[in-house]
């Protein structure tokens, strides 16, 4: 069984985008060889800047020949459809076999098709996956009109057993496969032939150049983290980075280089940020003073000087990026000296948000406003909340995050300090944004949450007033985001705030005029007025009550989502969102989380049982006699014990209920409701509801209802499957 | 040649004199800079235009560029307003490109023994040109020294074939080579000359001057009007019917009008550093000038140099 071998060499490849061609190499490949009837043992593929290689071992040496019958047209048939028959498969009329159906005589074809050997097949499906690689950007070069990520060079396709290796037959646009590649571009740049993948992987490492990208990840690290704890320091790890430097080097050499005494007081981040993006080199930290203070840089190659060159250049260019930083840094330092942090926020005013929804100074003042108002629900000092939502996106106009932009939030909070605000202030500017995603820390500090929250309610409703939802996977402002960070937010911070209210008061007047003049417009009137449906109320004031809505229950399907994640079942959640303050979000939670606890006992199981019972019985009799029956039973026209037991019951329940949900202990009020399940089972076990007395009938009824009410006060159990 | 590689260039104008020599010996048309203000050497139309069209073309040439937004008034160590890029397009783009690009450093003394050079991903957009490519940035030792790209589109246009260029930034890579921490310290000419002239000897006041210029002086209004005046003449020009009646020829005038497209380019670049542009309004300039270089893009893939083949009635 013959192992294949497959290398396409190119002009350096980027490094972002090598793993993802190794896995559609690997898959596109052996798929394409399994489809034609080549199966293998074992496949691997592996990627360096200049080339993309595949191993696969144990292929077959040809396809198996396969049989197939058709069944053509019946015995006597006319010769037309006979010839037809012939030519769609391939045959002759001596080659046809007459066989008895019941449905009378039929002429069978048998065609064979022969097995392939594997040298043809693999040139097609090699042709089909370059012709066809989905790189996320390709390119044509020279007079070509083949497409590769950048020129392809040289192709080597080699089929070898124990008898040899031989090329495969293959062309594509001009380049003819070989058994010939090129080591390290500089270090050992000659061209050699290979027979296999063991001898390839052998002399490609004789001639500097490491195939598999892991392990050159693992020897960069090593060398790195080696290097590092030498002099009692430690390498800042960052896999993402990690994964790219392996991507840009065939021959990895480690250095290690100083960052110059002018540069250690800027903020760590910053250090960070600049020689990661810029330069690609790792951070190194001293582990005591917790500061930055080396650099480790990749190079791809050795050197007579062991790296003093490469190094020297490198801390050069490394002293000029920081010069930079360190003027940004300064210059905000001055800005905020001369002007303060709302100074530095003043040309935000030029900046648009979104063009519908006003420059960033307006948006500042809104949730600036919206601050203010939920501080008190978060326990944050309302003039600390206002202040820092004002300056808490000032940064985006400072000179470094103009730079770099990631680090906004980050740069805020050192600005902030500068300023000489206070330290729940300065760190506002940083955790405001948080959280980002469904693991990302949230912020705890009372006026951290404040900002954080009016932060997410303002671009909530902003873009819901100006009809720019979410649709499907297309989320382009992250509101999916904002509404799982205002549902985090109130939850672990277990917030009593009423949302409807909040959502509210976070229209501002720009959104009500927007509003007013979509309103004018036929097109959003349209949409005003299908939602209105829902409210059917007055237009404008209408219109702004239906977005509300609408957005509450965009809130409420978040939650759900994001409490499926924790167990809990949605028509739980259904049926807790259908009660009255179900806005406020951390008291849905407690009251769905004590509802699952209570539906997982057989007393609760049981009583929701007698709950529809009940529940049928009753919109069936109002139905039937149109009227409703929420009067209450009398015990004096009770006649079964059965019977009077089901309202002492009631009446021991009703209060300890009633007193459980005002404490808001919604496992109290569903521990006294399970109280009820004996006297329930035990009246449906003895009692006749609808009986011939009127009387009575309908004071069982009544009772019916006033059972249904106390469960109903619990939550909407009606919405509970099962 | 009798060009002495071995040894390290003394001054700015001696890597420049080894680039052209270089690239002349490659077979470039060693061409001089265009003679309008532009901001990068793409702009020159012996690349602009000429990547365009099926016809063969190899061009070298410096080209003064203008950044009015990177003045300093001198005194930043690397950032400049005018300043001088190394160009060379080639179509359609040779196999070799990358040696070649390697041999032009080697030309210019960088020892490839004891320097790191790597090309690291950096594709290429110009919004204004309506133009993209795919290619790298090419480090030396961790400093970016060239911008390297094969051109996919250029004016809206599929380039058939593909063009090679290269970008050299002039000040930084020799400030690199002749191992000069500030720019205005870097010598211009031989230093053991006489008459030894630093690059500051040379540029400092003029980047003073340019610098408060392009900053605080300009006239915005101006150059405004310059703008719409461009862009109209522009389109103007190119209306014209391609038969001139004067010579009894087909004559589409496809530089005259491109010159128009370079000139709103460098005025809205003006007007940039002015900081009369807001952000929206950025935008709406930028696709006005792609709309000018898309339209002569057009105009010059009519044109005998852009590939067109005279009809015979004509």
């Amino acid at each position: 069984m013959p192992d294949l071998l497959i290398e396409l060499f190119s002009e350096e490849i980027p490094a972002r985008m090598q793993a993802r061609a190794c896995d559609d190499l690997k898959k596109r490949m052996t798929d394409g060889l399994v489809e034609a009837g080549l199966t293998y043992a074992s496949a691997a593929a592996f990627s360096t800047p200049r080339r993309l290689a595949l191993t696969v071992e144990g292929l077959l040496a040809e396809s198996p020949t396969v049989r197939e019958e058709r069944k053509g047209p019946k015995v006597g048939a006319p010769d037309k459809a006979i010839e037809g028959f012939l030519r769609g498969a391939g045959v002759s009329r001596d080659d046809l076999e007459e066989r008895e159906t019941p449905k009378g005589a039929v002429y069978f074809a048998t065609i064979t098709k022969p097995g392939r050997p594997a040298a043809e097949i693999v040139a097609e499906v090699l042709e089909e996956v370059i012709r066809n690689f989905p790189w996320p950007k390709s390119m044509r070069w020279g007079a070509g009109s083949l497409r590769w990520v950048r020129p392809l060079h040289s192709v080597i396709c080699l089929l070898s057993d124990e008898a040899g290796a031989e090329v495969v037959p293959f062309e594509i646009d001009g380049i003819r496969a070989g058994d010939v590649t090129r080591g390290h571009r500089f270090m050992a740049p000659d061209a050699f032939s290979v027979v296999s993948y063991e001898d390839y992987a052998a002399k490609l490492k004789r001639a500097h150049v490491v195939l598999d990208a892991q392990e050159r990840a693992d020897h960069i690290w090593n060398d790195a983290t080696n290097a590092a704890f030498s002099q009692g320091l430690e390498v800042v790890e960052d896999k993402g980075l990690l994964a790219e430097v392996a991507g840009l080097v065939e021959w990895p050499v480690v250095l290690m280089g100083e960052i110059g005494a002018d540069f250690l007081g800027l903020p760590p981040e910053v250090l960070q940020t600049s020689m990661k993006e810029h330069q690609k080199f790792f951070s190194v930290k001293n582990p005591k003073t917790g500061r930055i203070e080396k650099f480790i840089t990749v190079a791809n190659r050795e050197t007579a000087d062991n790296g003093a060159t490469i190094l020297a250049g490198n801390q050069k260019v490394l002293s000029a990026r920081l010069s930079d930083a360190k003027f940004f840094w300064e210059n905000d330092l001055r800005a905020v000296a001369d002007a303060g942090l709302e100074g530095m926020a003043a040309p935000l005013a030029q900046v648009t948000f979104h063009n519908k929804l006003g420059s960033q100074a307006e948006r500042i003042a809104r949730i600036a406003a919206l601050a203010r108002e939920i501080a008190p629900m978060v326990g944050a000092d309302a003039d600390a909340a206002e202040l820092a939502a004002k300056v808490a996106k000032a940064d985006l106009s400072s000179e470094m995050v103009y730079e770099f932009p990631e680090l906004q939030g980050i740069m805020g909070r050192y600005y902030a300090m500068e300023a000489g605000l206070s330290q729940p202030v300065a760190d506002a500017c940083r955790d405001h944004y948080s959280p980002l995603g469904p693991s990302d820390d949230v912020p705890v500090e009372p006026v951290s949450v404040a900002v954080a929250l009016a932060d997410k309610l303002d671009t909530l409703t902003g873009f819901w007033a100006i009809d720019e939802k979410p649709t499907g996977s297309k989320d382009p402002f992250a509101l999916r985001r904002a509404a799982l960070g205002v549902i985090r937010l109130v939850l672990e911070n277990d917030l009593a705030i009423e949302l409807e209210v909040v959502l509210a008061s976070a229209f501002g007047p720009q959104t009500a005029e927007f509003l007013d003049s979509a309103a004018k417009s036929a097109d959003a009137k349209a949409k005003v007025s299908a939602v209105m449906e829902v409210e059917g109320s007055q237009i404008t004031y209408g219109a702004k009550e239906a977005i509300l809505f609408d957005l509450l229950s965009f809130v409420h399907d978040r939650l759900k989502v994001f409490l499926r994640d924790q167990g809990i079942r949605h028509d739980v959640i259904d049926a807790c969102v259908a009660m009255p303050g179900s806005d406020d979000l951390a008291l849905l939670v407690k009251r769905a989380q004590a509802l699952q606890g209570f539906l997982d006992t057989s007393d609760g199981e049981n009583l929701l049982q007698g709950f529809k019972r009940a529940n049928n019985i009753l919109t069936q009799a109002e139905e039937k006699d149109g009227v409703e029956y929420s009067f209450g039973g009398d015990v004096k026209f009770a006649e079964e014990a059965e019977e009077k037991a089901l309202f002492s019951a009631l009446d021991a329940a009703e209060p300890k209920i009633k007193a459980a949900l005002e404490r808001q202990d919604f496992e109290a009020a569903m521990s006294a409701l399970a109280g009820l399940r004996g006297a329930v089972d035990g009246f449906f076990e003895a009692v006749q509801v609808n009986a011939e007395n009127e009387v009575l009938r309908r004071n069982r009824l009544n009772l019916l209802s006033s059972i249904r009410t106390a469960c109903l006060s619990v939550a909407d159990l009606a919405r509970i499957e099962g | 040649m009798t060009r002495d590689t071995a040894t390290k260039p003394r001054s700015f104008q001696e890597i420049i004199l080894r680039l052209q020599a270089y690239w002349a010996e490659q077979g470039c048309a060693v061409m001089q800079p265009y003679d309008m203000e532009v901001g990068a050497g793409t702009f020159h139309p012996a690349t602009t235009l000429r990547s365009l069209g099926s016809k063969p073309w190899a061009a070298a040439y410096v080209q003064p560029s203008r950044r009015p937004t990177d003045g300093r008034y001198g005194e930043n160590p690397n950032r400049l307003q005018h300043y001088y890029q190394y160009q060379v397009l080639i179509k359609p783009s040779p196999p070799d490109l990358q040696a070649l690009y390697l041999g032009s450093l080697q030309a210019i003394g960088i020892d490839m023994a004891l320097h790191d050079i790597r090309f690291v991903e950096d594709d290429w957009e110009s919004p204004t040109l309506g133009a993209w490519g795919l290619g790298w940035e090419v480090w030396c030792d961790g400093m970016e020294v060239s911008q390297f790209t094969y051109f996919q589109q250029v004016g809206g246009h599929d380039c058939h074939p593909v063009s090679g260029e290269l970008t050299y930034g002039l000040e930084r890579l020799a400030m690199y080579v002749l191992g000069i921490d500030h720019v205005m310290d870097m010598p211009y000419n031989d230093p053991q000359t006489p008459i030894a002239l630093s690059y500051g000897d040379v540029f400092r006041q003029t980047e003073q001057e340019y610098s408060r210029w392009n900053f605080d002086v300009a006239d915005t209004e101006v150059l405004l009007r310059h703008f719409e005046e461009a862009e109209a003449e522009c389109a103007r020009i190119l209306e014209a019917p391609h038969h001139d009646p004067k010579t009894g020829k087909r004559i589409v005038m496809a530089h005259p009008a491109y010159d128009q497209c370079i000139k709103a380019s460098h005025i809205f670049n003006l007007l940039d550093a002015r900081g009369v542009i807001s952000v929206t309004e950025r935008q709406a300039y930028i696709g006005r000038v792609r709309t000018l270089a898309k339209a002569c893009a057009d105009a010059f893939v009519l044109t005998e140099a852009g590939g067109h083949v005279a009809e015979a009635a004509e």
